[in-house]
């Protein structure tokens, strides 16, 4: 059987399943399409998180992110991990108890402030979409590179697909599809990782073999890794380069963006129970752990499985001629995202660091002209089966893996932005008489609507689609986050200092962001050139999110202090939302 | 702790209420700490200060950043529930 039909085979079974699921998981009340009934058990509702979670930049780009760069790109792993911490301490069985639908429903209810639930909603609604354009993009290029249809084509399939579960089964559909989905995407990432630790390490287990000998060297394997990339003139691998305050508040932006991202924080509201919300938070950081501990190995052996093919005499020998390249060389050649560009003419494959002034001698001693050779991120993970000589169906379950991250992530921002429209807006701003019925049919229309946005944007992606992740987590880090926070653990902040609070938050972040990207990503408009010389204190705009959520919590502490406390249904409230006893149980409607 | 004979449905007064905050604030302080020191601490801010702690071909600080900080992260979360359950039930607050 070809790769082609073995692609198509295990893809298509994998959306039959997430059909079938659809089917057998419809939505018959507005607390089954918001919540799931509040009747997932907290292992499934963890592994749920963990696909919503972890999208297509989780299961392609991380590991290639991370070796390029090495330890200096650590931040993504603790930051997107840490924030569970934040959640499962500060946020979720807390918001669990409040029990409600929607995020902007605790921050309106607890601020009595119709202002605050827009801010919320506005914050909810840019965060969310920003975000669900590079999961169809996402979509669209795994089809196109794993199936061969065109780009659009593979969008249009993914859209339909997720459209079926979403609308009709909302909450409970996706919640359930989400948990088939982590099955699909955390086996195709860890089986060629496994083998690939084999390979380098004889161990099994890809975390160990990280911090294990390198079989053929003898040496630890990130000691032979960091003396093959500082040979060709790279910052070593496990060596710090970066401004470590800009590195401090990168991680920390991260971290409180993912504990202030709706759609993540809306899976602990399925769950019967507030002990449930704090458990299954734990249960989603082991599944997310799983990916997120295998990650670093697979970006420290994919780099020196790289070295490796281009010199495979050591790197003191001559390269590798263009001739005798491997296959998996030449096949992802063909996509572009691997390049090769004889620049010295010798027929070899030079690859080295040519940025780097003081490797720039021993370059030209040995002819190189430049390095030669240009290598996305992204193939790591792709290219992984192939690098290792594995059998066509891991490859098969690579393209099955990489579209069941970028679907579960976007159901589940498709659902936050429509029960923010339904729910928020509908519900409680415009027409609050509107019956259960009527308010189902309205989440269901919202939540078509909301696909046929995100599909537009798919297929048109605005230029700056890559920069607004950054936004996404700065805007939840600044606005959202702070304002959970201080509605749970402070009884003084009130309406005036929330509303404040947030909105400095969310226009300090915002004018910071577009001062270096451009107001409103439009190229050319920024102020300053986007570059580490020119940031304040060396603070790059993604990291800028701590900082806002800084300004946000003295802002809103500093207006409380001066205006009215809080009515004593607030204060009752609050004393609620920290007791346990007395959460709604499950299937209530 | 001077509650546990009341109705079952019942919350107890404000003062056991208020020490069934004032336990949790504190299990949450000692574990944001844990989480502090184990990222932001080891793995960056203290890492030159440990380097000479050698772990598998490179330092200690390395292993905190990409792998021992999600290690206790998962040791935290779950620390923090088992015992918050416990607190729950002294308080009787417990669902």
């Amino acid at each position: 059987m070809d790769q082609y039909t073995l692609n198509m085979l295990v893809v298509g079974a994998t959306f039959a399943l997430y059909i079938g699921i659809a089917i057998w998981a419809r939505a018959g009340t507005t607390s089954e399409f918001y919540a799931a009934g509040r009747g997932v058990h907290p292992v499934l509702n963890g592994m749920a998180t963990g696909a919503d979670w972890m999208s297509a930049a989780s299961f392609i780009s991380m590991a290639g992110l991370i070796s390029m760069v090495g330890y200096d790109n650590s931040s993504f792993l603790m930051g997107w991990t840490g924030g569970y911490v934040l959640l499962a301490l500060l946020l979720a069985p807390y918001l669990r108890k409040f029990g409600k639908f929607t995020v902007p429903d605790f921050i309106g209810d607890r601020f009595y402030s119709r202002t605050a639930r827009l801010v919320a909603v506005v914050c909810l609604i840019v965060a969310s979409i920003t975000y669900v354009i590079g999961q169809m993009t996402g979509v669209g290029v795994a089809f196109s590179r794993f199936l061969e249809v065109e780009k659009d084509v593979g969008l249009y399939i993914g859209a339909g697909v997720v459209f079926f579960y979403a609308v009709f089964g909302g909450m409970k559909g996706i919640t359930y599809t989400q948990v088939a989905q982590y099955c699909v995407l955390i086996f195709a990432y860890t089986v060629p990782a496994v083998f690939i630790s084999l390979q380098l390490t004889s161990n099994p287990l890809p975390p160990l073999g990280l911090f294990s000998t390198h079989t053929e060297s003898g040496l630890p394997l990130l000691q032979k890794l960091d003396q093959v990339v500082t040979d060709l003139g790279f910052n070593s691998y496990t060596g710090h380069h970066t401004n470590t305050l800009n590195m401090f508040l990168f991680t920390m932006s991260l971290m409180i963006g993912t504990a202030g991202l709706p759609h993540v924080i809306i899976r602990f509201f399925t769950v019967p129970k507030v002990s449930d919300a704090r458990w299954s938070a734990g249960w989603a950081l082991v599944f997310i752990a799983l990916l997120y501990l295998t990650a670093p190995a697979v970006g420290a052996m994919a780099r020196l499985n790289l070295v490796d093919t281009l010199y495979p005499q050591g790197i003191a020998s001559e390269a590798i001629a263009y001739d005798e390249r491997p296959e998996w060389v030449k096949n992802w050649e063909v996509t572009g995202l691997l390049k090769f560009e004889d620049k010295n003419d010798d027929g070899r494959i030079q690859y080295y660091n040519d940025k780097s002034a003081g490797f720039a001698q021993t370059a030209a001693d040995r002819g190189w002209n430049g390095s030669e050779l240009t290598v996305n991120n992204d193939i790591l993970v792709l290219a992984n089966p192939e690098i290792a000589n594995l059998p066509g169906w891991v490859i098969a379950l690579i393209a099955a893996g990489a579209l069941a991250a970028a679907l579960s992530t976007a159901a589940g921002l498709l659902l936050a932005i429509s029960s923010a429209i339904s729910h928020d807006l509908i519900k409680n701003t415009i027409n609050p008489n509107i019956s259960e019925k009527k308010e189902l049919l309205a989440a269901r229309i919202s939540m078509a609507v909301a696909i046929c946005v995100a599909t537009y944007l798919g297929l048109n992606p605005p230029g700056f689609a890559a920069q607004t992740v950054a936004l996404a987590f700065g805007l939840a880090a600044a606005s959202l986050f702070p304002a959970l926070m201080m509605g749970i653990f402070s009884k003084r902040v009130n309406n005036r200092g929330a509303v404040a609070g947030m909105l400095s938050g969310l226009i300090f972040t915002l004018i910071y962001v577009f001062w270096y990207k451009g107001w409103f990503f439009i190229p050319d408009t920024n102020m300053l050139p986007d570059t580490a010389d020119n940031w304040v204190f060396g603070i790059s705009p993604v990291s800028i999110g701590s900082v806002g959520a800084l300004l946000n919590f003295i802002v809103a502490y500093t207006v409380s202090l001066m205006s009215k406390e809080p009515p004593a249904e607030i204060i009752e409230l609050v004393e609620s939302v920290r007791t346990p006893r007395g959460a709604s149980g499950a299937h209530a409607h | 702790m001077s509650n546990t004979t009341k109705v079952e449905n019942e919350v107890g007064t404000s003062s056991s209420k208020s020490a069934y905050w004032a336990a949790n604030l504190r299990l949450i302080k000692i574990c944001l700490v844990v989480w502090f020191t184990v990222s932001f601490g080891f793995a960056i801010l203290l890492r030159p200060m440990i380097s000479g702690i050698e772990f598998a071909g490179t330092d200690l600080g390395f292993w905190f950043a990409q792998q021992g900080s999600i290690l206790f992260f998962l040791a935290i979360i779950f620390t923090y529930s088992i015992k918050m359950n416990k607190i729950d039930k002294e308080h009787s607050v417990d669902e």
